[in-house]
């Protein structure tokens, strides 16, 4: 019990020091940093919720992209001005009412979960169906189908136009303060017994159901869940680089989660929030390889698309190497740090 | 009321009369033994009990309901628990949480509760954590209780498995060979433990088993299959001297 308070109490500290950090990096920090901080929010975010249905129920969803657009898609329609609906859907005009909607921020941050996360619900029921590679399919499937309807229904997402011009409501408090709320719930359930059911799925579902889990049902909770968040994600997004159009939301957007969780490690939420951040971070540094360089006297061309060859080699080694990822199925916890720290003062004072 | 009847089961895999008009009659308290060579099609008949199969023929009744073609979770939740042949644990879950789960049928808190941590949800957790921690003391594994399930020794598993079924409230318990791969000690320990358990939770016992040793010691009835057919029945006795289940097991050369 005091080391639940000691526990508790760190973390509250914690978060202080991490809005403190927020508030001095809003004023001093560069528009770039503060947009790679954003970055990071949302991919954390987008990695941990992908985990939930991925790594701790097991199921192996390649629809992260869907979610994402479609919550990226519905924030930015109920936020944007009937004016600015106006002049963006110049082939076809959007249909009422979304064309004379116009609501607050985290109004349509809400609607984009919850929208998502019903969509969600529809998709499961042939998703889950099937099970492994079928299911991989399937939801590979879905991604893309919500990208085509993007690319063409018009009247409501303006086709491969996308919208532009999205007031930049995404700031440090609201993709920190969604990435938060996002871990909050995704590490109380799976630490309650829905998570244990989840994991249980996910070891062995013949076995789980024998011992009276309704399977269907956590993975649907697990899957709608994903969605909820995923869409909050999609909708910061959207309101961080202001402009969506279908191609932002292809399969690689899905990869590229896919990565961020694998290497953080599946079932790990840990591993998803240090993987999200080594990911948005190295992600930048690797932008030198892309550009011009020259060796001695050879000069290399910048190749495009450079640093994704270097992720993909980098999910080889890890899948050969390291097949569990940075934490496997590990978690952060104040009593293992504690310890750590302990044993790094001792070997400092052996050495000393 | 009957307890358990299951009549005329028939199952067909691609045109292999896997079990072939089976038909089981359990007394409530009792303890049967189903034997039969590899391949008989004791397994089949167990996941047609359980609801991993839907037999294409023939009726399941348990306390007084049809329970035939339900969801494997509906059955475990009517009262009826198993262990698999070949041990099927949460490998990468602790021994505390593959128990933890079997209580899951009955939890009444929802989703958000469990978010919010509300009164209900801890009052569940706790009183799961202690029945949970309880069983694991009835089968010596309270030490292991925080352990990777996976990392237990062999004998172990078997007896997790036992208290996770255990765990999920049944009045029939199905076990699939129990005893396989076991030294005799270790077998002994299990014939006890399952009389034992039988008596203190007040169960009926179905079991499938190779070891004779086993199913002559503790079964009061036995049903001998072979090939997916019912070749006897009978008490131990009548069983051990019954030429056709002699002859299915050694073949026919053995009593000519």
């Amino acid at each position: 019990m005091v080391k639940q308070t000691r526990d508790q109490i760190l973390t509250g500290l914690s978060i202080i020091g991490l809005f403190a950090f927020l508030y001095w990096a809003k004023g001093s920090a560069s528009e770039y940093q503060i947009r790679l901080l954003n970055h990071c929010a949302i991919f954390i975010t987008f990695a941990a919720s992908y985990n939930l249905i991925n790594g701790f129920c097991g199921q192996f969803s390649l629809a992260p992209n869907a979610f994402a657009a479609i919550g990226a898609y519905t924030s930015a329609l109920l936020t944007m001005s009937p004016a600015e609906k106006q002049i963006s859907f110049i082939i076809e005009p959007l249909i009422w009412p979304l064309n004379v909607i116009s609501v607050p921020f985290w109004v349509s941050l809400l609607a984009a979960g919850l929208v998502t996360g019903f969509f969600a619900f529809l998709m499961g029921f042939p998703v889950f169906r099937v099970r492994g590679d079928y299911l991989a399919i399937v939801t590979l499937g879905f991604g893309e189908v919500v990208r085509v309807v993007a690319n063409n229904l018009q009247p409501i997402t303006n086709g491969p136009l996308g919208l532009k011009g999205l007031t930049p409501y995404t700031n440090l408090w609201w993709s920190f303060g969604a990435m938060l709320f996002t871990l909050f719930f995704i590490w109380r359930i799976t630490h309650s017994s829905f998570g244990r059911a989840m994991q249980a799925i996910r070891e062995d579902e013949v076995a789980a159901e024998a011992m009276g889990v309704r399977s269907f049902r956590y993975k649907m909770m697990a899957f709608i869940a994903s969605g909820f968040f995923q869409g909050v994600a999609g909708g910061l997004l959207a309101h961080l680089i202001t402009t969506i159009s279908p191609s932002l939301f292809t399969f690689f957007l899905t990869f590229n989660l896919l990565i961020i969780v694998v290497v953080g490690g599946l079932g790990s939420i840990t591993g998803s929030v240090i993987s999200s951040i080594l990911f948005v971070f190295g992600g930048e540094a690797l932008r030198a390889v892309e550009e011009p360089f020259s060796i001695g006297s050879l000069e290399i061309p910048g190749i495009p698309g450079m640093r994704m060859v270097i992720f993909a080699l980098i999910l080889i080694v890890v899948m050969i190497f390291a097949r569990r990822g940075i934490m496997g199925q590990r978690e952060f916890s104040w009593q293992g740090s504690i310890r750590i720290l302990k044993r790094v003062r001792d070997l400092n004072r052996k050495r000393g | 009321m009957i307890f358990f009847k299951a009549e005329h089961l028939t199952m067909n895999f691609e045109g292999l009369n896997a079990v072939d008009d089976f038909s089981l009659e359990l007394g409530e308290g009792s303890l049967t033994g189903l034997i039969g060579p590899n391949g008989a099609g004791k397994t089949t008949v167990f996941n047609m009990i359980t609801g991993n199969l839907r037999p294409d023929q023939g009726k399941i009744l348990f306390g007084g309901e049809d329970i035939t073609g339900l969801k494997p979770h509906a059955i475990t939740r009517r009262g009826i628990a198993r262990t698999f042949q070949n041990i099927r644990l949460f490998q990468d879950l602790t021994v505390l949480d593959n128990v933890m789960i079997s209580y899951h049928g009955r939890l009444r808190s929802s989703f958000v509760g469990a978010v919010l941590h509300t009164p209900l949800y801890r009052r569940e957790e706790e009183r799961m954590r202690e029945g949970a921690a309880a069983l694991l003391n009835r089968v010596r594994l309270a030490d292991l209780a925080h352990e990777r399930a996976g990392g237990l020794a062999y004998g172990q598993q078997r007896r997790l498995e036992i208290a996770r079924a255990l765990a999920t409230g049944p009045r029939l318990l199905l076990l699939d060979e129990p005893a396989a791969g076991m030294n005799p000690q270790e077998t002994q320990e299990l014939m006890n433990f399952i009389v034992q358990v039988k008596t203190d939770f007040n169960l009926t016992v179905l079991l499938i088993e190779h070891d004779m040793r086993v199913v002559m010691g503790i079964c009061q009835w036995i049903k001998v299959l072979d090939y997916g057919a019912e070749i006897a029945q009978g008490t131990p006795r009548e069983i051990q001297n019954d030429p056709k289940v002699i002859a299915a097991y050694l073949g026919e050369e053995a009593i000519a």
